[in-house]
């Protein structure tokens, strides 16, 4: 007898290897996921950073910051950390010191911030009423306008999703140069607004299909008027879809560049006509191109990151019928 | 217009009295704002030739009685049909909308297309046939963009790939999967042009950025992302991919989501594993999700400009030009409106047509086979 306990129950042969081929594909999954994750997550946190940097720092290429006082010695710490300063932030009058002051140039970046703001919101609203009201009446009654159906009449909506920005861009400029419209934020709105209409209508097309004619027909026989019932019953029940297709909205609307650079020059630019219009002027002046860059994305990354569900919910509509 | 019940989705029964005189004062409405409208394009019309002076800086008092015309349309419906006018007015808004700000825009187009109008110039517009096509015609830099056009719109294959390779990763057994799906979908929330500069112009300097001096640690001699042709149109391609991918992944992982489980458990019980699970279970389940989503990434992809003209206004050489950014280069350099739209017009054109193929190619893929 030896002193080594038997092993009664073991794993057989081809057991061991179905659990190692296990690992290895656990391993192999979350190593994609780790490395799209940074792929995704990269850019945001250089220009984050990058925004805390000096001109050495962005020369030398170091990458985390991280104060003085701590910083340890030797040369892998030189090569690694810097120490944060406010000078991208200074740039645009957001430091705490430029905070306290007046400042020409945070004036000039919250004026653009509000017309991103502004129009973004004015529109991706606009664009949700008209759209709901349309993708309700397409899903519950039938009309035949001319020779147009409901499908046709869809598909016409539909169909400018296609119509590229470019074609409207130039005839835009003339027509609203003689409405005097051009460089103002309500020429913006009317033309976002027409291009996120037809993602909206899909969105709430889907949406309001969901949902039973019992509901209306129960609330008409009640004595609501089609209008009433369709306020106060079936705009509650399809909230999250109008949520959905308003966070869309607004983040096709805050990103837009082609129409705020061509219909825009002083007083309606938007923040995206802002950033543009620095990248060539800076240089190595890096940290306030990422300041500025920062705070135009930082809006629509809070937004995505606690509202997830809902941009998810509205893309995801019209993928699965 | 006129609007047919009876095979609604929904029944409604009412009675709707409608006095000839209610309809009578519906008819005025509508017609008395047409006429007003007509009168102040008019007015309009003749202060733009010059024959009157109303006092009509711009074409704005048209606009508005444009807009007050709209308004009577609607609420007319109401007023002259009851019930029936008021499940009009559903949609009518809204095809009112789009109508009066595609419709008329395009026929404007039309006009300006062929003319010659340089807005710097105090010449104003001037009617020249098919000069416009003419030149066109033996535009390289034009033929240049629809090429860019085709091979980018060809990248989409990759970024599917990709996508759909993501998708059914998230909708696989993982931990933290909100974490990994939240940070998947920021670069969808990303404004292209701070992009191109967080990406393009800082990331991938040559000297100083990150992805250059990794290059450079690989053993690469001197990295340059906008140099070569080639590289320059990969660069944007990636610069695109990063930013829509989450788009598609989105949809193929929603699609993924909507397949029964109990078929792949089915096709397990059958004895499918793997790579054959996959190719003969999800793929051709996921193939009307896949083409809705190419089909919308490629729509996408046609509009693809900011990017381009923000990083390297169409350089090197025109290499990485798209149709939009060049036209809007056209436009910037030249302000020549005319040649401008008409090079938008025959885009316009190529994609209807390119996208009416691929819909009824699409149409034929996903029909069930019998």
């Amino acid at each position: 007898m030896t002193d080594t306990p038997v092993q009664i129950f073991r794993d057989s042969e081809a057991d061991r290897g179905f659990r190692m081929k296990w690992w290895a594909s656990r391993t192999a999954i979350y190593g994609v996921l780790v490395l799209w994750a940074v792929i995704c997550l990269f850019p945001i946190y250089w220009t984050a950073t990058t925004s805390f940097k000096m001109a050495p720092n962005v020369m030398q290429g170091q990458m985390v910051p991280f104060p003085q006082a701590w910083t340890p010695e030797g040369d892998w710490a030189k090569a690694l950390f810097y120490a944060p300063k406010w000078k991208g932030w200074e740039s645009i009058g957001m430091s705490p010191q430029t905070l306290q002051q007046e400042s020409t140039v945070r004036a000039e970046f919250l004026k653009r911030f509000m017309n991103s703001t502004i129009v973004a919101l004015v529109s991706s609203t606009l664009a949700v009423v008209l759209g709901a009201m349309a993708a309700y009446g397409l899903s519950r009654f039938r009309y035949e306008w001319a020779w147009m159906k409901n499908d046709d009449i869809l598909f016409f909506f539909l169909s400018q999703l296609i119509l590229p920005p470019v074609v409207l861009a130039l005839p835009f400029l003339v027509l609203y140069k003689e409405l005097a419209l051009l460089d103002t934020r309500i020429g913006l709105i009317l033309l976002y607004t027409l291009s996120v209409l037809p993602i909206v209508i899909w969105i709430m097309k889907d949406q309001f299909e969901t949902i039973p004619t019992e509901l209306e027909e129960a609330a008409l026989v009640d004595g609501l008027s089609i209008w009433g019932a369709f306020l106060t019953i079936i705009v509650p029940i399809a909230l999250p879809g109008m949520v959905a297709a308003f966070i869309l909205s607004l983040v096709l609307t805050w990103n837009e560049y082609f129409f705020a650079a061509l219909l825009t020059s002083t007083h309606a630019n938007t923040l995206p006509v802002m950033v543009a219009s620095q990248t060539g002027s800076q240089g190595i002046n890096w940290w306030s191109m990422a300041a500025l860059s920062f705070a135009a994305i930082l809006p629509l990354i809070v937004i995505g990151i606690v509202l997830e569900r809902f941009i998810i919910k509205g893309m995801a509509a019209g993928a699965v019928k | 217009m006129s609007v047919m019940s009876g095979t609604d989705q929904l029944h409604v029964v009412t009675t709707d009295d409608i006095t000839p005189g209610r309809a009578r004062l519906g008819k005025a409405l509508v017609w008395g704002a047409a006429a007003l409208l007509a009168l102040v394009a008019l007015a309009q019309a003749a202060q733009s030739m010059g024959w009157l002076d109303f006092g009509f800086d711009t074409w704005r008092p048209t606009l508005y009685a444009y807009c007050l015309w709209a308004t009577a349309l609607c609420w007319a419906q109401v007023i002259t049909r009851g019930e029936q006018g008021k499940r009009t007015l559903f949609v009518l808004p809204a095809a009112l909308f789009v109508v009066s700000l595609t419709v008329f825009p395009l026929l404007f187009g039309l006009i300006i297309a062929f003319s010659s109008w340089n807005l710097s110039s105090l010449d104003g517009r001037q009617f020249n046939g098919v000069d416009n096509l003419v030149q066109m015609w033996g535009d390289p830099f034009y033929w240049n963009a629809l090429g860019n056009m085709v091979i980018y719109v060809l990248a989409i294959i990759v970024e599917y790939a990709i996508a759909f390779g993501l998708a059914l990763i998230l909708a696989g057994q993982i931990r933290a999967r909100k974490f990994w799906r939240v940070a998947f979908l920021l670069p969808l929330m990303l404004s292209p042009v701070a992009v191109s500069w967080m990406v393009g112009k800082s990331m991938l300097e040559p000297r100083f950025g990150p992805l250059a001096r990794l290059a450079r640690s690989l053993g690469i001699e001197n990295p340059s992302f906008f140099e070569s042709p080639w590289m320059a149109k990969l660069t944007i391609m990636v610069l695109d991919a990063w930013t829509f991918i989450p788009f598609m992944m989105i949809m193929l992982l929603a699609g993924l989501q909507a397949i029964p489980k109990e078929l792949q458990e089915a096709s397990r019980v059958d004895g499918a594993t793997g790579w054959k699970s996959f190719w003969e279970i999800t793929f051709p389940l996921m193939l009307p999700v896949s083409v809705t989503a190419i089909l919308i990434r490629i729509i996408f992809k046609l509009k693809l400009a900011d990017i381009v003209i923000t990083v390297t206004s169409g350089g090197p050489g025109g290499a990485t030009d798209t149709v939009t950014s060049f036209i809007f280069r056209e436009y910037r350099e030249r302000s020549n409106v005319g040649y401008g739209t008409m090079l938008a017009m025959v885009y316009l054109v190529l994609i209807v047509i390119a996208m009416t193929f691929l819909m009824k190619f699409a149409n034929r893929l996903t029909r069930p086979r019998t």
